[in-house]
């Protein structure tokens, strides 16, 4: 049921997908990292770097700071490019797949000067998602009030990373990458945020997710990758998943 | 162009436009910029009429294209603001889209100051037009057109570098210089009615026309550049 639903997800093209861009291929893992290394100057972020992401599952990437986490998660959502290796989201080049990929980084990525709906429309607008409902519903998912009409200047830190989420989510990606999701969230917003995070994997996306609060990750995760050093040094699945 | 380019030209823009509005960073750093240098060159020169005429070109181009660097930078730094810029960078909205958007929006920014400052050149430098005033129309779009499409583009080049506000006159300057001298050239041409101002407006077209085409064709280069 959850295969189909994403196969069927996944031949929908996107009115704001460029005449070159692809229809990621269902059979295609979401994420396919093939010995890749990012390099800045004599300092290297990530080495040789090598690991597969199934779909429909959560996975949580771990390491102390300057693991290279974060260069990694950039490098997935081709915003970086490897110094070495390959990146392929659903089999392609990342640049081919974007309308795909959800992404939220540790910057809230929103324009302070407009409200949440006035940047979810402009968003939404590069997505091709005009329909207000839409960007509506996205924001009442991570718990935000879509007629506020303060700024986002304005807004509390939870509060920003919540309309971040929900600007990573309203196009329905198939694949989600999440920096520090939680950073800055009030308890009962972390909650709220990891069910609906729960329910995306539930829906058959799969989520890449980078954090420290490994408490809320326990009962989430399905696998965890461990980065050192630029290294990848290992990836076991949770207890959840091993019950 | 198709109609999804064009939204999203749309969407750029008036996100540009609102953002202005609320913030007025662009729009005040051009206006007082380009009062002062009316003003100290008024108190630093006292020309007569025919000597206003020949310098007033120069003086109206120079100030505007400083104004219009001042404003670059700025229009450029809110997309860094939080990280905003990569929000765009993993939609598939096309690079081209935002450039154009924010051209435009810079455009009308400049051409709104533009219209604020010439009747106040008029004032300080006593001048009356020689020429015909629909070409002074036509340098003044062809001028500002050359200015911020070379502007925008190369204010984007130097945004992500460390120092911005040097870097952006040092990139911009040389290139716009066959631009300015046109500009100057066709401008004071109309003012003292001395020769026909065509031939320089014909280089400006040219000028605008070929930047426009190398800036579309390389600012996905730029946009995704590490």
């Amino acid at each position: 049921m959850r295969r189909s639903r994403q196969l069927l997800a996944l031949r929908h093209r996107h009115p704001a997908q460029k005449e070159t861009e692809i229809t990621p291929s269902a059979e295609a893992p979401p994420v396919s990292v093939q010995n890749v290394s990012k390099i800045y100057g004599r300092t290297a972020a990530v080495r040789d770097v090598s690991f597969t992401l199934a779909p429909a599952r959560f996975y949580v990437l771990r390491g102390e700071n300057g693991a290279g986490k974060s260069t990694l998660l950039r490098m997935i959502a081709g915003l970086n490019q490897p110094t070495q290796g390959d990146v392929r989201i659903f089999g392609h080049k990342t640049k081919d797949t974007r309308a795909h990929v959800g992404y939220m980084a540790h910057a809230p990525l929103l324009y302070d000067e407009l409200s949440g709906m006035e940047n979810l429309r402009f968003f939404g607008e590069l997505y091709g998602i005009r329909s207000d409902d839409v960007l509506q519903k996205a924001m009442q998912r991570v718990g935000l009030d879509p007629a506020l009409t303060r700024r986002v200047g304005q807004y509390s830190q939870g509060m920003r990373q919540r309309l971040s989420l929900a600007r990573a989510i309203f196009h329905s990606p198939q694949l989600l990458l999440l920096d520090e999701p939680f950073s800055n969230v009030d308890p009962e917003s972390s909650t709220q945020i990891a069910k609906l995070l729960a329910d995306m994997r539930s829906a058959g996306n799969t989520i890449l997710l980078v954090t420290h609060q490994l408490g809320l990750m326990a009962e989430l995760a399905d696998e965890f990758l461990v980065l050192s050093a630029g290294e990848l040094v290992s990836q076991t699945s949770s207890r959840r998943t091993d019950a | 162009m198709t109609n999804s380019l064009l939204r999203l030209i749309k969407a750029n823009l008036a996100k540009d436009l609102r953002l202005e509005w609320r913030s007025r960073d662009v729009f005040n750093a051009m206006l007082f910029f380009a009062l002062l240098v009316v003003v100290i060159f008024s108190f630093a020169f006292e020309p007569t009429t025919e000597e206003s005429r020949r310098l007033a070109g120069g003086l109206f181009w120079v100030a505007f294209l400083f104004s219009t660097i001042v404003a670059l930078n700025q229009s450029w730094a809110r997309e860094l603001r939080n990280g905003v810029l990569d929000a765009y960078r993993v939609s598939p909205a096309p690079a081209e889209a935002l450039l154009l958007g924010k051209v435009v929006s810079n455009f009308i920014f400049v051409a709104l100051l533009e219209c604020l400052m010439v009747p106040l050149f008029i004032l300080f430098y006593n001048l009356s037009s020689a020429g015909s005033i629909w070409q002074l129309a036509v340098i003044l779009f062809l001028g500002t057109w050359a200015l911020v499409i070379n502007g925008t583009f190369f204010a984007a080049m130097s945004i992500r570098t460390r120092n911005r506000e040097l870097m952006l006159p040092l990139l911009l300057l040389p290139v716009s210089i066959p631009a300015v001298t046109s500009m100057v050239g066709a401008t004071t041409a109309v003012l003292t009615g001395d020769g026909s101002p065509l031939p320089q407006m014909k280089l400006l077209a040219v000028y605008c026309v070929v930047f426009t085409a190398a800036s579309f064709a390389l600012f996905d280069m730029v946009l995704n550049a590490e």
